[in-house]
């Protein structure tokens, strides 16, 4: 099992993730993180999928895709050839015991925070979808309260672009 | 010039060459029904009795004509009659388009009388889908459609119009017909990999299915079986694409196809895939499908390359282009020990034949086979009597053979065949069993209305003989809900239409049936009396291989 990113570039149009997401459904794909949004050009949206599974299973899910009119361009990344990122807020119990050793994670990691009250603390963190999988683990000695994150995004390193392979 | 939105609908279809669309009015598609009467010496409206069979007409009319089929409805109930022939044309990939009307916008979401989320419900089962929510769009909306509908692997797409849409006033300026997107042969290198492997084959075999319909490839793959010197069969849906007595062709593969094909696809060291999806009904256990054989898979839509099958080498690209690739350098071959092995499969065949005298499945279709012509086309419903129509009918011309593959819709037949004879001009031929007609027999009301001349033969058993006969092999021959036990009477029911019938019980009196109902000027049933324990064989049963073949069963069922 490998784990892939794929971006998607599609029509902006209503009902675009709708026909996106009911071809995963269908084919039975299996998807770990989603993303949506504008692009450069009003015309365009980018979606950012990404799943696990074997070679055979991502190339399926591409070719299933690209039969989707409103789908323009589709590109696969990896660590190599691209930059990702995520952004998570995490919410933790304010508890005097351990406010410095979550502050010296935190400082660590590079998270931020970004609220602070008598009951709670929360953390702002942009990074890789791995460091975030393990300051997560490493906030499961505290107490959390409530956490969210908003899936990869990526884009590829260097000049390249995505709506270089448009093919409308 | 400035026209309302049905009218543009109704130009544009003129505009892109329709000449015939089947269809059902009602309150939201009522203004494109005014259009239609304004514009009836340009566009010929066929009104069906039900919109399930008008779907199927404008299926029948794209599988024997090559050219889109369209056909209209109204919103809700009609939008939702017409989802099943949507879903049947898409799992044949057949051309088609389909017009709805909806409530107007600001209703929409609304759950108004007779709204449904039409574009919601086919998303799955169309190419594409429109909601048109501006008449600015309506003209270019539909012209796209007919692109998609016939590019790369063709299919269904279905648009999606409001009421106040149709009634809005806007631009049209009329346009040329659109063409599919210009097909592109596969990759030369992938070309000449797979001509490396065509080249150090010694048993190779030609398995084709529908791509090659749809490709127009027929002379291609002739050419191809003759350079390389292989055998050719096919999947139900590559029925027709060649003579049915062309020497090099066996028939049919699959679970109810011809011994030969299906051991010598089993006896191939190499098999050419050519616009099949290797749905497990031409397969069989796919684990098994391959024996350790090359696979080399050409089709249109690269997804399917892998999907079912893992391939030696797989091909995306137009048919008929790819295979023209394949001709210009492939050399020509010789394979005589490979043809003295499929004398040998041909002879176990007709070792195997069903010789038996009296009304069986065969010596009917083989009396119907002398009174087709060329260019007849047959459509079937489905089970039994389908099975038998692709094992036992004579085909010479392609495209005549309407048969739902993928799908295999009971019901499919009566419009089907409809829309055939429409598209052709020619008197069609529906072969169907008493079940299959029992869901579209109302349809005999519009082929009495217009005078369609059809030959509808029903084989009749009483009983759902498919599902019987698994139920007769696999579930201890427990007859649950398969034994009709109807007292239908099919010759006084067409006559009640206004149709001509008669019951033909011996085969001695069926020459002169058929003659009958050949010479008709409008429907004609033939209600043909068989054997309710009569079996479709060979089988290969659900997930078997070669091995499990069950080619007779002993006794009296």
């Amino acid at each position: 099992m490998s784990k892939y990113t794929v971006a998607v570039l599609v029509r902006n149009q209503s009902g675009v993730l709708n026909r996106v997401t009911s071809l995963f459904r269908r084919r039975q794909f299996n998807i770990s993180a989603l993303t949506v949004s504008e692009t450069e050009s009003s015309e365009l949206s980018r979606i950012t999928v990404v799943f696990e599974g074997e070679e055979d299973y991502k190339q399926q899910l591409v070719n299933q895709l690209y039969k989707l009119p409103d789908v323009c361009s589709i590109k696969e990344f990896n660590s190599d050839n691209s930059i990702s990122c995520e952004l998570l807020l995490i919410k933790l119990v304010n508890d005097p015991d351990t406010r410095d050793e979550i502050r010296t994670a935190s400082e660590a990691f590079g998270a931020v925070v970004v609220d602070y009250s008598k009951e709670s603390i929360m953390l702002r963190l942009t990074d890789e979808s791995h460091k975030i999988d393990d300051f997560i683990n490493l906030m499961r000695d505290y107490t959390i309260l409530e956490i969210c994150r908003t899936g990869s995004v990526s884009l590829e390193k260097g000049g390249n672009t995505i709506r270089q392979m448009i093919n409308f | 010039m400035r026209l309302t939105g049905s009218d543009i609908l109704v130009r544009t279809l003129i505009e892109q060459g329709c000449d015939t669309v089947f269809g059902y009015p009602g309150g939201q598609i009522l203004h494109v029904y005014d259009s239609l009467y304004k514009y009836q010496d340009e566009i010929h409206h066929v009104l069906t009795a039900h919109e399930q069979g008008a779907a199927h007409a404008a299926d029948g009319y794209a599988r024997t004509t090559g050219r889109v089929g369209v056909v209209i409805a109204t919103s809700g109930p009609g939008a939702t009659n017409l989802v099943t022939g949507i879903a049947t044309a898409h799992l044949d990939s057949i051309p088609m388009v389909a017009i709805c009307g909806n409530v107007p916008t600001n209703q929409i979401g609304t759950d108004s009388f007779q709204e449904v989320d039409i574009t919601g419900v086919t998303l799955p089962i169309t190419k594409h889908n429109y909601f048109v929510g501006d008449v600015g769009e309506l003209a270019d909306v539909v012209r796209e459609a007919f692109t998609l509908a016939q590019s790369g692997r063709p299919g269904p797409v279905l648009i999606d119009i409001p009421k106040d849409v149709q009634m809005a006033v806007g631009d049209y300026a009329p346009a040329a017909p659109v063409q599919p997107i210009s097909p592109q042969p596969a990759k030369e290198v992938r070309i000449q990999e797979a001509a490396k492997i065509i080249t150090s084959a010694r048993r190779p075999y030609i398995y084709f299915g529908g791509g090659v319909v749809s490709a127009g490839a027929g002379e291609e793959l002739l050419a191809l079986a003759e350079r390389i010197d292989a055998p050719l069969g096919c999947s139900m849906m590559g029925l027709s694409v060649l003579p049915t007595d062309h020497p090099r062709f066996l028939g049919m593969q699959g679970m109810h196809g011809h011994l030969a094909s299906t051991k010598a696809m089993s006896g191939a060291d190499l098999i050419l895939a050519l616009g099949v999806r290797f749905n497990d009904r031409a397969t069989g256990n796919r684990a098994k499908f391959s024996h350790g054989a090359d696979i080399i898979h050409i089709d249109v839509d690269g997804s399917e390359l892998a999907k079912n099958i893992g391939v030696t080498c797989g091909l995306r690209g137009d048919l008929k282009e790819t295979l023209r690739g394949l001709l210009d350098i492939l050399p020509a071959a010789r394979k005589p020990a490979w043809w003295e092995m499929i004398a040998t499969y041909k002879e176990e065949e007709n070792a195997n034949q069903d010789t038996r005298p009296g009304m069986t499945p065969k010596n009917v279709l083989e009396r119907l086979n002398a009174h087709l012509e060329a260019d007849t086309p047959v459509a079937t419903d489905v089970g039994q009597h389908q099975m038998w129509s692709a094992q036992y009918l004579n085909f010479k011309t392609p495209r005549r053979f309407v048969s739902s593959g993928g799908l295999g819709t009971m019901g499919f037949g009566m419009g089907a065949a409809m829309g055939a004879a429409f598209g052709t001009g020619k008197r069609s031929v529906l072969i169907t069993g008493d079940g299959s007609f029992g869901m579209s027999l109302q349809e005999l009301a519009t082929a009495v209305t217009y005078q369609i001349p059809m030959v509808i033969l029903i084989f009749n058993n009483g009983v759902l003989g498919m599902v019987r006969q698994w139920q007769t092999l696999f579930f201890e021959k427990h007859y649950s809900a398969t034994v009709l036990g109807r007292k239908t009477d099919f010759v006084a029911l067409a006559k009640a239409f206004g149709a001509w019938g008669e019951k033909v019980d011996c085969l001695e009196d069926l020459d002169g049936a058929l003659s009958r109902a050949f010479d008709a000027s409008g429907p004609y049933v033939l209600d043909c009396k068989i054997d309710a324990d009569e079996l479709v064989l060979p089988m290969l049963p659900p997930g078997g291989s070669m091995d499990d073949l069950i080619m007779k069963v002993e006794g009296k069922i």
